[in-house]
């Protein structure tokens, strides 16, 4: 007999409620709502088999005495209290506070909380505010407190509560179809077939349903000897639907291009860009150097560190999930791609984070959003609580963080996540980039249970966001749950309890499954065995839900006892769903009975190759004109202020980045620790004097004007960073995760050939510069349809590149910093300067594009980076920074700010190549250039090691704390270090 | 005499914490050995406590913080290993929390235990004052008066600090008054140019009252604090080595070595 208890969780009186000042100084300032006070308080609605004394002791348990006051029951608020808005979870969505609820109750009952027993978390927020209206509180619960999509909000008055009191949070799921399995004809005109792939939200093309038809038509007789019938089951089209996903199989990447170049007039065929461009390049560099382990068909690439672990590195992007529920898409994208470390190889132990987004500016006028999307200052504060949630409590530092703005994110937000892992080089005595599956080997699932959550999210991905997008495509990712999981792991991967590991992201076990299938020639699953989270799931939806924190096993029959007694052990829910064959088929059954028999050779491999047509005509946009009376000085601050180049450590301090206490160079730098690094240096264990230098690069502005210049830009920023802070050329490896707009000409997308030409473009880029570089493509992803029509106005992200780097450096003691360290040092200009002003922040700032994007001389740019890294072995470097955006001017200005010392600098002794002025000099944003500080004394020592390079001392450190920057004679600018500072730290403080 | 090799850390692991590695590290810098040992483990009998002389409650977040930092693993172990951990008190031995392990101690009321009254809880951190989670390095003054055994010697020790609820709250102004004349207060927030007490943010970064940073119990043998030592086990930690090598300041281990160095020197001497 379940009884009912509300306990209330209130801030004791005295006590500030970080909460509810928060909420009112978001509903101030973000909506502009007259409210007056908010305060809040926790409640929890248990139905559980306990008597009122055992909720009494559950109440005093879940209270802080200190802090809080608690109730068993119903507190009325006060008179002068307005509204309540109370905010839930939607039956069946992810309840993190619950579930740890149900832990604690089960330890005070002394008995695990049973299944028909229900606990509910809910916040209720009490509001002051006699202007307020119900209208206005529905604008603070859904434009501030609550995500319709998985939340509900309760707005009740004064009046209604005097009248009815406050209602019981009970969103128990009543929903409780009976599992059906259905078939579905494909014997129908083609028209017919586009409407069962549209309305299924299969996202599979005429020409792909057609194949499947075939396929069905074929295997009608054997088939029907196995007693299925001849046309596909729901299960089996929601599985090929899955595993022939853009997101999964990557048509785009995978296609055959014909790609015209109308400048030269000649046509050449692609087959295959990947396989052309990106894993031809690292097949060539593996043949020059020996520290590749594991690349391309895993789930993360794996290089050689040193004697006793490998590293392992992926990066992500959760670009759909996000737009639709920016705190679970973010969480679930930080929290799903640690998963791929840890599927990597025999499983890896997790070492770091990286994130990075693209947004439309957090500035936007809100008449400017289209309706239906949320406001990117908004969707911004949720992304970031999203990955700070997942890495802190994941227990992992970051140790690379960036954001960049453009209002053509507006219409889909980007979301990289990427994760380094460590792994060891053997266990137990098996090389651990190997693992394998045998015939008879168990399918063991642990982790979290299965839910609707993410359905469709691998087709969806794959899809434009419009107005009908499903919303069951949202996950929220529980990083307890998965730090639970990974810790267990990790225990039994060292016992040689398991075989095979790999994670359940995008497809869920469809995908995980279908995959490991591939090892051994074959599986046979019992979907009914899978554990749920509730009732009501069809077979079709269990295999390909995204529920998150799981992992996909092989067992070893011999060994299968001794992995679920740990488990058990650890409370980690581990279960046998099947066992893998030999027979060539992914075999499904539910309760016994056949839903799915496909060929694993058709699932893999029946796709028809998609194929697509680019045409390359060069833009050109019109030059600014620059007025007489232009004023340099003003351009530094206002540049420096910029949202593509201000801090955004307000945020950033908010994500743990010293979390196992490895970190030596951070991602923040100086005197006052308020710059940030070029790239962070990490030991690779504690104590160590080895460690791992990430870095990364991004340049999506120049894709304007060539998408070739965007991707070696990229490709230079990142390595160049990494010399910058001390590394070496030779062992650097690199990630690719590009994401673009549709590149499928359609009605549509009238410019998709121009858009193709756009990704041939760049990936005849990323293969030129990183051969020429050795830096080896390890792992990357691809996100090709960043477009939304929301509102009825198209937006399309601009062809975006993001490049990550991770190098070994043997000697983390040898790690510079760009901050400037003591007056009376000189300051060099390394590398050669060119009039390239387009796409620079610069012409940005002036609402002008430009032509002139910069370049990379590969044979120049070694040159430097051999030098610049000899200087910094020989610790002959004070400081170093590789400027970026913003160009010179911003990269003096963060030596000085850094170092809180002033620069003189003689812009005329700058290396440059061509005739032009200063104004070219400070803002142009050519490639492959670093600004050193050294002492005078080692002058000769440093020139004779650069020599062969362009280099020249252009002036000293200094104490004024000025930027004085001259052109010869002339005074260009002269401004203060602290309104550098105050430009650089005051757009994003506090936001 | 017993030395430093004769002793044993237990480092407790699972549900979300996540410091085990660096603070078994920080143990077996100062010499000891140090065991990752998970909850469930002590709760199952796999293991005990009393083959330790030492026990740390570590940083993560047990059950993500939810229903309050430190709440749901500090129920469990009341609820469940009571007996063994107070026998492990009263013998005398050893107690560090760190972050969330300090969480978890005051929820547990290990510290600061005024009049030994154990497992009462009398003070709390509470949300962080600016209201968010905060990653940064601040600086510690140590208190020559306090009995603590593992702030010994320590003046001025800077650490970094990552937390939303580390904003120390005691239950009255009576018990802040006691934790003052007892000096049970052994650590607080330093402005980093006087060495004086922080009012102000970021120097005291949640708004601590009396800058409380670290308290421990009437006997100095329990210690609470929220910034984290085994963070800075090596020169190479802080924020600003690469100016202390320029200017020849650089230590040869970090500073955060201390506070494990004291427990273990006291150890060998007084429990092995």
């Amino acid at each position: 007999m379940l009884s009912p208890y509300r306990l209330e969780l209130s801030v004791r009186p005295g006590e500030t409620d970080p909460r509810g000042k928060h909420t009112l100084h978001q509903a101030r300032e973000f909506l502009g709502l007259p409210v007056a006070t908010v305060a809040t308080r926790y409640v929890y609605s248990l139905f559980l088999d306990a008597a009122p004394a055992q909720a009494e002791e559950i109440l005093a348990a879940f209270s802080n005495p200190v802090i809080q006051t608690g109730k068993v029951g119903v507190t009325l608020p006060p008179a002068d209290v307005d509204w309540v808005v109370i905010i839930g979870f939607r039956p069946g969505v992810t309840d993190n506070v619950a579930r740890s609820a149900r832990s604690a109750i089960g330890d005070i009952l002394g008995r695990p909380v049973r299944e028909d027993e229900e606990i509910y978390a809910a916040v209720e927020y009490l509001i002051q505010g006699p202007q307020l209206t119900r209208g206005d509180c529905q604008r603070l619960a859904f434009g501030l407190l609550a995500n319709e999509l998985i939340e509900t909000a309760t707005i009740l008055s004064r009046v209604e509560i005097a009248a009815h009191g406050i209602p019981v949070n009970r969103p128990v799921i009543t929903d409780h179809t009976p599992p059906q399995v259905k078939t579905i004809n494909l014997e129908v005109a083609d028209a017919e077939l586009e409407r069962i792939s549209r309305d299924g939200v299969l996202a599979l093309t005429l020409q792909e349903m057609k194949v499947i038809q075939g396929y069905f038509r074929e295997a009608a007789e054997e088939r029907k000897a196995r007693g299925l019938p001849a046309a596909p089951t729901d299960v089996e089209l929601e599985v090929l639907a899955q595993t022939w996903s853009e997101h999964c199989k990557h048509k785009i990447f995978a296609a055959k291009i014909a790609y015209t170049d109308t400048t030269t007039g000649k046509t050449e065929s692609i087959d295959n860009l990947f396989k052309t461009f990106i894993r031809r390049g690292t097949e060539e560099i593996g043949q020059r150097v020996d520290w590749l382990v594991s690349v391309f068909h895993d789930n993360a690439g794996v290089i050689k560190f040193n004697d006793k672990v490998h590293v392992v590195y992926k990066a992500e992007t959760h670009n759909s999930p996000t737009a639709l529920d920016p705190y679970g898409g973010a969480i679930t994208g930080i929290v799903g791609v640690n998963r791929d470390p840890l599927g990597t190889g025999i499983g890896a132990n997790l070492l770091l984070n990286v994130w990075g987004y693209c947004f439309g500016s957090p500035f936007t006028k809100p008449e400017d959003v289209p309706p239906g999307l949320f406001h990117p200052r908004r969707l911004r504060d949720q992304v970031h609580k999203g990955v700070i949630d997942g890495g802190n409590q994941s227990g992992i530092p970051y140790a690379v963080g960036w954001e960049y703005f453009d209002p053509r994110y507006l219409g889909k937000p980007l979301v990289y996540c990427g994760t380094v892992g460590t792994l060891p080089v053997t266990v137990n005595g098996q090389p651990s980039e190997k693992k394998s599956i045998k015939p008879g080997d168990l399918v063991v699932m642990c982790g979290g249970r299965i839910g609707k959550d993410g359905i469709h999210g691998a087709t969806f991905s794959s899809e434009e966001l419009h107005a009908g997008s499903p919303v069951q495509a949202v996950q929220i990712g529980d990083p307890i749950t998965q730090k639970v999981m990974a810790d267990f792991l990790l225990e039994a991967r060292d016992l040689g309890l398991y075989r095979f590991i790999t994670d359940n992201g995008a497809g869920g076990l469809s995908s995980s499954l279908g995959e490991m299938a591939d090892h051994c020639g074959g599986v046979e699953v019992e979907l009914a065995k899978a554990p749920l989270k509730y009732a009501g799931l069809q077979p079709w939806e269990i295999f390909i839900s995204e529920a998150q924190e799981r992992m996909s096993l092989a067992v070893q029959p011999e060994k299968i006892d001794a992995f679920l007694a740990l488990a058990k052990r650890r409370n980690v829910e581990a279960t046998v769903l099947g066992n893998f064959t030999d027979n060539g088929y992914l075999h499904l059954t539910f309760q016994g009975k056949t839903v799915a028999h496909i060929k694993l050779a058709f699932l893999h491999d029946g796709l028809p190759q998609l194929t697509l047509k680019a045409t390359w005509t060069p833009p050109h946009f019109p030059e600014p004109e620059l007025g007489k009376d232009f004023d340099c000085a003003k351009a530094v601050t206002d540049l420096l202020g910029r949202l593509n180049l201000c801090s955004n450590e307000f945020k950033a301090r908010q994500y743990d980045h010293e979390v196992k206490g490895l970190s030596v160079v951070k991602p923040f730098i100086g005197a006052n620790r308020n710059v940030t690094a070029d790239a962070t240096v990490t030991m690779i264990e504690p104590l160590s004097t080895e460690g791992v230098i990430l870095a990364y690069g991004i340049t999506p502005r120049y894709s304007d004007i060539d998408t070739y210049a965007m991707m070696t830009s990229a490709i230079d920023t990142a390595v160049r960073r990494t010399i910058a802070v001390g590394g070496r050329l030779g062992h650097i490896a690199g990630l690719d995760n590009f994401c673009w707009p549709d590149p499928v000409q359609g009605p549509k997308t009238p410019d998709g050939e121009y858009k193709c030409a756009q990704l041939v473009r760049a990936n005849q880029a990323l293969y030129d510069l990183c051969t020429a570089y050795n830096v080896p493509c390890v792992s990357g992803k691809d996100s090709m349809k960043n477009d939304s029509t929301k509102g009825g106005r198209k937006i399309s992200i601009p062809p975006t590149v993001l490049f990550s780097t991770i190098a070994k450096m043997p000697d983390i003691r040898k790690a510079v910093t760009p901050d400037a360290k003591r007056y009376g040092d000189l300051v060099y200009v390394i590398g050669q300067t060119r009039n390239e002003l387009g796409g620079s922040e610069f012409y940005s700032m002036l609402g002008a594009v430009g032509n002139r994007v910069p370049q990379v001389d590969p044979k120049l740019a070694l040159a430097i980076y051999e030098r610049v890294g000899q200087a910094t072995d020989a610790e002959l470097v004070h400081s170093l920074h590789t400027p970026a955006f913003g160009g010179l001017a911003a990269g003096f200005a963060k030596v000085a700010i850094g170092g809180n010392l002033g620069l003189d600098i003689d812009l005329k002794k700058v290396p440059v190549d061509g005739d032009f002025g200063p104004v070219e000099r400070l803002f142009s944003e050519s490639n492959s250039r670093f600004i050193a500080t050294i002492a005078a004394e080692n002058r000769e020592r440093f020139e004779a090691l650069l020599a062969g390079a362009p280099f020249a001392c252009v002036g000293e450190v200094t104490l004024k704390r000025k930027l004085v920057l001259h052109h010869g004679d002339k005074l260009v600018a002269k401004v203060a270090v602290d309104d550098c500072l105050h430009a650089y730290t005051g757009t994003l403080a506090g936001i | 005499m017993a030395t430093a090799s004769d002793v044993k850390a237990l480092v407790i692991t699972g549900f979300g914490l996540n410091c085990e590695k660096e603070t078994a590290a920080a143990f077996q810098a100062a010499g000891a050995s140090a065991d990752p040992v998970h909850l469930n483990d002590l709760l199952d009998g796999h293991a005990t406590l009393s083959s330790y002389q030492i026990l740390a409650f570590i940083g993560g977040f047990s059950f993500g913080d939810h229903l309050g930092a430190g709440t749901v693993f500090a129920n469990r172990i009341k609820y469940r290993m009571r007996e063994q951990l107070e026998a492990f008190v009263k013998a005398g031995k050893l107690v560090i929390g760190i972050c969330n392990g300090f969480q978890t101690i005051t929820r547990l009321g290990l510290v600061p235990a005024v009049g030994g009254r154990l497992f009462e809880q009398q003070v709390a951190l509470a949300q962080n004052a600016q209201g968010t989670f905060r990653d940064d390095w601040i600086m510690l003054k140590g208190n020559p008066a306090s009995p603590c055994v593992f702030t010994k010697g320590i003046d001025l020790l800077p650490l970094p600090i990552r937390h939303g609820e580390g904003r120390f709250v005691p239950q009255d102004a009576a018990m802040l008054a006691e934790l003052e004349a007892q000096n049970l207060i052994c650590l607080r927030y330093a402005d980093p140019e006087s060495g004086e007490p922080a009012t102000a943010f970021p120097a005291n970064p949640n708004g601590s009252v009396n800058a409380i940073a670290g308290i421990c119990d009437p006997t100095g043998r329990i210690f609470g604090l929220m910034p984290h030592p085994e963070a800075y086990l090596s020169p190479y930690n802080h924020p600003h080595w690469p100016r202390q090598k320029l200017n020849g300041v650089l230590p040869e281990a970090g500073l955060g070595q201390i506070i494990f160095r004291n427990a273990v020197t006291f150890a060998a001497a007084n429990l092995a």
